[in-house]
């Protein structure tokens, strides 16, 4: 059970690392470096470390587990080709017609001079985050 | 006015994003396992973070959507490691992380 955890948590790296490359290529160098840098370095970790809390499966289930997966997820890869397929057949391409663009800009100036109140909103989440840590492994007073 | 080329490479990666967040979808129904729940909202969060970035592209502002996209990766961390803590603390209560043996809220 725990392989094939850690087999998900590397296969969601990889995932980050395909999505950072995306987006670089769309001329976002800012996002794909916090993307791969953040998604698929520290996000892994996270879930390693959680993932080693936790216990290994009996092997007595570990077959049935298996077999019971297997029939959950073999729809999967089913839906994600005909959903495609569906919507490269029927989706009608309309042309969009775009607001004047301000340029790239400098996301550096953009994030300091424009958009304070997304610092303070990521200031405010990171503390939640850390206070909401500290109380859930707090031990009880003896 | 949008080229033609520009058109179809912002359905193309719009396509991909929809197909993105039926994975992440199709895994946080099917699972019952709380890390691979986590792992379905972790896709989720990610086709939202490529269709920002792709609407920023074909609009021209890339700087806001990058700022956008930044402030969407802390709150996904944010989200994982609070998440996580809920997992272990769950896992330190009932000595599992199945979901259909959590069945109640005293923990």
């Amino acid at each position: 059970m725990t392989t094939r955890l850690l087999r998900s948590v590397v296969g969601l790296a990889l995932t980050s690392a395909i999505l950072s490359i995306i987006i670089f290529q769309l001329n976002s160098p800012v996002a794909a470096v916090f993307e791969l840098s953040v998604c698929a370095g520290l996000i892994p970790v996270i879930f390693i470390t959680a993932i080693s809390f936790t216990q290994r499966i009996a092997k007595s289930q570990l077959q049935e587990r298996r077999r019971e997966r297997l029939t959950r997820f073999f729809l999967l890869p089913v839906i994600v080709i005909i959903a495609g397929l569906a919507l490269l057949r029927w989706l009608k391409i309309p042309a969009l017609v775009l607001p004047s663009a301000d340029g790239a800009g400098d996301v550096r100036l953009l994030f300091w001079n424009v958009r304070h109140l997304d610092l303070l909103g990521q200031i405010v989440v990171l503390l939640a985050g850390a206070f909401a840590v500290v109380v859930l492994f707090k031990e009880p007073r003896k | 006015m949008m080229t033609p080329e520009l058109t179809q490479s912002f359905w193309m990666y719009s396509i991909f994003a929809a197909l993105l967040f039926i994975v992440g979808l199709y895994c946080i129904l099917a699972t019952f396992n709380l890390i691979r729940v986590l792992i379905g909202v972790e896709i989720l969060i990610k086709a939202s973070t490529l269709l920002i970035i792709v609407c920023g592209n074909i609009t021209g502002h890339q700087a806001l959507a990058q700022a956008i996209a930044v402030t969407l990766i802390v709150i996904e961390v944010v989200i994982v490691v609070v998440a996580g803590g809920v997992i272990l603390c769950l896992f330190k209560h009932n000595h599992s992380i199945d979901t259909r043996k959590l069945k109640n809220l005293k923990g």
